[in-house]
């Protein structure tokens, strides 16, 4: 559908807020808590704040929560009886506030949980989430969406897209028919167009690079010490893909509990030394350096082969949480330049 | 700083150490690690309060072990943790120098472990006032109302071993979260799994912890993990008479001595 443009006054988004939640849908939008600012299910747009960059977690958990069910079992006399994941528990969603790098994101997932198999949960999880982003009028260092095909008022992946204008009232655009599914909750806040400029209001992100030049320099390095160097200081922790929208590598565990149990899907990182380790004890990515250049080559070089789309959002999530100071931008840069 | 750039361009020069174990200033205002293999590059060396990170950690990194010999860039954690890893055998004296740096970043000469250890017993690892406090609230909850707190602030755990990768005491090849046969711990970051990774993990620092809150710095969540170790500190100080680390002493934990207190065997 084109996009339908409106304006909701700044009085109107929390009405707006409550005829959402009063649809029975559940909201999750950016809470504070603690020194960070992340998703959490909320009643009243009092609980959220709008004072932040990005979330520190991506939205991704409402879509690929970090440990989720795929089915159950029951063993007995007869045999193992399965139990089908109930599809039915799954409830409408509201992610509110998510921002443009953070819609995108959800893209480059649904290529990697469909690219061969339909995944049933996966995909019953994002047909019923909504996506109302909010354009982001401030940006940091970290950021880089410009350089990776976003812009901080990107419409690409939201529903719904709020930007913020000088006098406090929002632009509203209506992107897809889950948008306009919103705005038919309370249609009377949707009010004429307003004339005030949209990219007047958004964040300025320099654009450094373009993806392509990086997919083309990291396959053309592929044997370079750029990696090992690069990847000098990574810790090995996982924090990077935790953090990152696109990131979804899973582990499959059973858990069991006498005579019944689950089979779950858990977070996992390419990041980790165990990831690749094979039984043999022979590890293909031995060293940081190889699992680091294994993240870069995934997201600017696999993913665009393989599913089409690139795995980076530019987001700056994993340069901002990472204990060493892995900051992704600054190295795809250098390899930019190589 | 300069004595320390001084002494670590010399040890460059000299192949005395094939890299220098540093901080410098990194993105966003932050100082990360620096691994420093030419004598030129010693200007970048820099040390101020926000050097939290526990340098430490890099010792027993197999590819920093690749570069060679190594010289670390050591305040009063990193101390602590190389006497740590010292008493653990996983470091020997002849395998690494030692740039000790004052809080104002003057270079502290050490000759050996030993004077490392002498120089430790000026500074009493104890958790400062205002964490006491917090934790003497923590410890004076009732059973329900501390289950309830620690639910609550392990819940945001996503199992990034943030916290592991960060500690240089964890330095295990394979982490007891990580054995299959049998699994010990549920990998699964759910409330149990998270709660018994950071109950196992305490555990296993009980005397060991260095107090150098590397962990909880880590932590993208900023989880107070670190109030588990502190709480085994106070435990380990009270309980067994623990004052800091030591060459000698081996793991508080896994070390019998024929005084050892035994009145909570019944």
């Amino acid at each position: 559908m084109t996009i339908e443009k409106y304006l909701v006054k700044k009085a109107s988004l929390s009405t707006l807020f409550d005829k959402i939640k009063a649809s029975g849908k559940t909201i999750k939008a950016p809470v504070k808590k603690r020194h960070t600012t992340d998703f959490a299910a909320v009643g009243s747009l009092d609980e959220t704040t709008d004072d932040y960059i990005t979330t520190a977690q991506s939205a991704k958990s409402a879509v690929f929560p970090r440990v989720e069910k795929l089915f159950g079992y029951v063993k007995s006399k007869n045999g193992v009886e399965l139990v089908d994941y109930d599809l039915s528990t799954i409830p409408e969603t509201v992610l509110w506030g998510v921002r443009p790098c953070d819609a995108a994101g959800f893209d480059p997932l649904n290529a990697i949980f469909n690219w061969d198999i339909n995944d049933v949960i996966f995909s019953t999880r994002l047909a019923r989430t909504t996506i109302v982003g909010f354009a982001c009028a401030k940006a940091d260092s970290s950021c880089f969406c410009t350089s990776v095909g976003g812009n901080p008022g990107s419409t690409a992946g939201s529903d719904l897209l709020f930007t913020k204008l000088s006098n406090g009232d929002y632009l509203a655009e209506i992107i897809t028919e889950k948008g306009k599914a919103i705005q038919a909750l309370a249609p009377e806040l949707f009010e004429a167009a307003p004339s005030e400029e949209k990219e007047q209001n958004l964040a300025t992100v320099e654009q450094k690079f373009t993806r392509e030049e990086i997919k083309a320099k990291a396959e053309q390095y592929f044997e370079s010490d750029v990696w090992k160097e690069q990847a000098q200081r990574c810790i090995s922790c996982g924090t990077c893909a935790f953090v990152c929208p696109t990131c979804a590598c899973f582990d499959i565990q059973d858990e069991g509990h006498g005579k019944h149990g689950q089979r779950i899907r858990i977070w996992d990182s390419c990041g980790f030394s165990l990831f690749t380790q094979h039984t043999s004890g022979h590890n293909p990515r031995e060293t940081q350096g190889r699992r680091w250049r294994q993240r870069v080559m995934h997201k600017f070089s696999y993913m665009p082969d393989r599913q089409s789309v690139y795995g980076c959002v530019g987001c700056g999530r994993c340069s901002r949480a990472c204990p060493a100071d892995m900051n992704l931008l600054e190295h795809l840069q250098q390899i930019v330049k190589l | 700083m300069d004595n320390v750039k001084k002494r670590a361009a010399e040890l460059l020069k000299s192949e005395a150490v094939k890299v220098v174990i540093g901080y410098t200033m990194g993105t966003n205002g932050k100082p990360r690690a620096a691994f420093i293999q030419n004598a030129e590059d010693v200007d970048s060396l820099i040390f101020n309060a926000q050097c939290v990170q526990n340098l430490a950690v890099y010792l027993s990194k197999a590819e920093i072990k690749q570069l060679g010999k190594p010289a670390i860039v050591a305040p009063l954690n990193v101390l602590r943790a190389i006497i740590q890893l010292a008493s653990e055998m996983q470091i020997q004296e002849n395998e690494l120098i030692v740039l000790g740096v004052s809080p104002d970043g003057e270079l502290i000469d050490f000759q050996n472990f030993s004077a490392i250890e002498k120089y430790l017993e000026d500074f009493n690892m104890e958790v400062d006032a205002k964490e006491k406090e917090t934790l003497e609230k923590i410890s004076s909850m009732s059973l329900e109302e501390r289950w309830k707190f620690w639910n609550e602030e392990l819940a945001e755990c996503f199992k990034c071993y943030a916290c592991r990768a960060a500690c240089p005491m964890c330095y295990c090849h394979k982490c007891a979260v990580e054995q299959n046969k049998p699994q010990w711990i549920p990998v699964a970051a759910h409330r149990l799994g998270n709660l018994e990774w950071h109950i196992m993990r305490a555990m296993h620092l009980a005397g060991r912890c260095v107090n150098c809150d590397a962990c909880h710095e880590a932590c993208p969540k900023g989880i107070n993990l670190n109030f588990l170790t502190k709480l085994m500190l106070n435990d380990a100080q009270e309980e067994f008479g623990y004052t800091g680390v030591t060459l000698k002493e081996g793991n508080l934990l896994s070390t019998f001595k024929t005084n050892d207190q035994e009145n909570f065997i019944q």
